[in-house]
């Protein structure tokens, strides 16, 4: 059974944090870009920010499996296969890339606007501003916002489990589900639980590291 | 400067002109809402002007390119009202954020950033975070970072007024020593009369978005031009009539009425005892009712308000006198003997 459970909890992982890790490279760069184009802010773009704003509203409203299914076609043109754990971390990405670029958009919008003014001051570029001062600012924030995304995705990897993307979601349909094995659904009712509480608890430790300049001494 | 909103056309600033010599520490004072953030985020383009020019260093900022730009604000140092520092970056950091920016390489930012902590008495403070100093120090760190790519001029938005009177003190020194030390054209706006009484060489007065008046420091003071200009001045050094001498003024010499004068002196003629002259010379009885003297950098003014009895011919030669010496003499109005 535990070798069971490792490989099942190998699965997971790896789809968790790849697609943390693409929703990161991916999320992030939107979530700047709808900060800086809204409305007074010092790229002010209509152009840009309501049709992203638009697409990311609209994505974040599909509920998960719908999104899963509804993607399956996109996902076999990635991947070359619409099953298994390579292939959920597709819509995995896709699916919190919204609520991660908002997060980030929050973030950064809560830094102080004369932080961008002093930036331009010294002669700071526009891609400066953003990657110099904005983002570095917001980044305690913008941690946070991660550790939460990778929680979800703990959750919607399992989802994808009872879909055929293999995981502790399989392995729960197949032990739990299909032929009631109790000893089974307890070890993963913990697994699950201790992944999700060490990943919150290593997302507030690193969040507090890069906030404890900001507190007063 | 002209903005725009809906329909109607809000002219924030409107023929300004200024002309601000090498080493010179202007100021430009006014009151919250007079334009003095916009003038002064006109110089650097941080916002620009819907017409005319700002030239730094004979370079004519408002025809430059955004790159032209960004390379032309390195030359212009700026320091805010709210410091702007960064809280994720150390002191250090701080200060070489402009140099990094300026795709400086570490040695370069080491050999530029240290001798810069150690003129603003800052290098024991290096590897602390913004928010592990006091205001006076952040804004040092701040004007540590204008100084940095050694630019030709400094622009101090309301630098001290959120500081506290002997933090304010420490600042203004700071200011005036990186003046002299590295001739350093300094342009500041403020609302408070005490920087520029304490630091600056010329002032403008912005009332309404507009220059209502430009001279050297010692002359607003002992003699204002404006209205506006009168008031603050007449604020600040606390020299009003008594009431008991108000409510006696009257506009009209007449019989039996001493004249009431308002005398102010600068400079020199500040250290003379002009008035005990006057009063052995012409025969006069002098009743100082106010005075004050102001000391500006260098320099003293007196400011009095004085009751004359005696002869009205030998009154007036009296005045011209004192007019001839260099000192300001307003007549204010005149108030009937008492008995």
């Amino acid at each position: 059974m535990l070798q069971e459970l490792l490989n099942a909890l190998e699965e997971t992982l790896f789809m968790v944090f790849t697609a943390g890790l693409l929703t990161w490279i991916i999320g992030l760069p939107l979530g700047a870009l709808l900060s800086v184009t809204g409305k007074n802010e010092f790229l002010d773009n209509p152009l840009i920010h309501k049709p992203l704003r638009t697409l990311i509203n609209a994505t974040e409203k599909v509920p998960y499996i719908v999104f899963m299914i509804a993607i399956i076609p996109l996902t076999r043109i990635i991947i070359g296969s619409g099953e298994g754990s390579v292939a959920a971390v597709v819509p995995l990405t896709l699916a919190s890339i919204p609520y991660f670029a908002k997060f980030s958009e929050n973030a950064i919008n809560l830094v102080p606007k004369g932080l961008i003014e002093a930036a331009r001051a010294v002669g700071a570029s526009s891609f400066q501003i953003i990657y110099k001062v904005l983002i570095p600012e917001a980044l305690p924030n913008i941690i946070s916002g991660l550790t939460t995304i990778l929680t979800h995705l703990v959750g919607y990897s399992t989802i994808a489990g009872v879909l055929g993307a293999g995981g502790l979601g399989s392995l729960i349909i197949h032990k739990g589900y299909l032929s009631f094995q109790t000893d089974y659904v307890v070890a993963i009712v913990l697994t699950l639980v201790l992944l999700t509480q060490m990943i919150q608890s290593c997302g507030n430790y690193i969040a507090n590291g890069s906030l404890h300049k900001n507190s007063s001494a | 400067m002209v903005y725009k909103t809906g329909n109607t056309v809000v002219h924030t600033l409107k023929g300004i002109t200024l002309n601000i010599g090498q080493g010179e520490i202007f100021g430009i004072i006014g009151r919250s809402g007079a334009g003095k953030s916009a003038l002064i985020r006109c110089i650097n383009l941080l916002e620009s002007p819907s017409s005319g020019a700002v030239i730094v260093d004979s370079c004519n900022l408002t025809t430059l390119t955004n790159e032209g730009l960004r390379q032309a604000r390195r030359n212009i140092g700026m320091v805010f009202q709210h410091f702007n520092l960064l809280t994720s970056r150390t002191v250090y950091e701080n200060v070489a954020l402009p140099l990094e920016l300026a795709g400086c390489n570490k040695q370069q930012i080491e050999a530029a950033v240290r001798p810069i902590l150690s003129l603003t008495d800052l290098s024991d403070k290096a590897n602390l975070y913004p928010n592990q100093l006091n205001s006076p120090q952040k804004q040092k760190v701040a004007i540590a970072r204008a100084l940095v790519n050694q630019p030709k001029i400094l622009l101090c938005e309301e630098a001290t007024a959120s500081l506290d009177p002997k933090a304010k003190q420490s600042i203004l020194q700071l200011l005036s020593d990186i003046n002299t030390q590295l001739n350093l054209t300094i342009l500041l706006i403020t609302h408070e009369l005490e920087v520029i009484k304490s630091i600056c060489t010329r002032v403008a007065v912005l009332h309404e978005g507009e220059i209502i008046e430009e001279s050297t420091v010692l002359q607003l003071f002992a003699n204002p031009q404006s209205k506006p200009a009168k008031e603050m001045i007449k604020a600040a050094t606390r020299l009003d009539m008594p009431a008991a001498l108000r409510h006696r003024l009257r506009a009209n010499a007449s019989e039996n009425c001493n004249p009431i004068l308002r005398i102010s002196f600068a400079g020199s003629v500040a250290q003379q005892p002009l008035i005990a002259y006057v009063i052995q010379q012409f025969n006069l009885t002098v009743n100082i009712t106010q005075a004050h003297l102001e000391k500006i950098r260098h320099d003293t003014i007196g400011i009095m308000i004085v009751e004359i009895m005696g002869d009205g011919e030998e009154t007036h030669k009296a005045i011209q006198f004192l007019q001839h010496k260099g000192l300001h003499v307003e007549v204010l109005g005149y108030a009937p003997r008492t008995a």
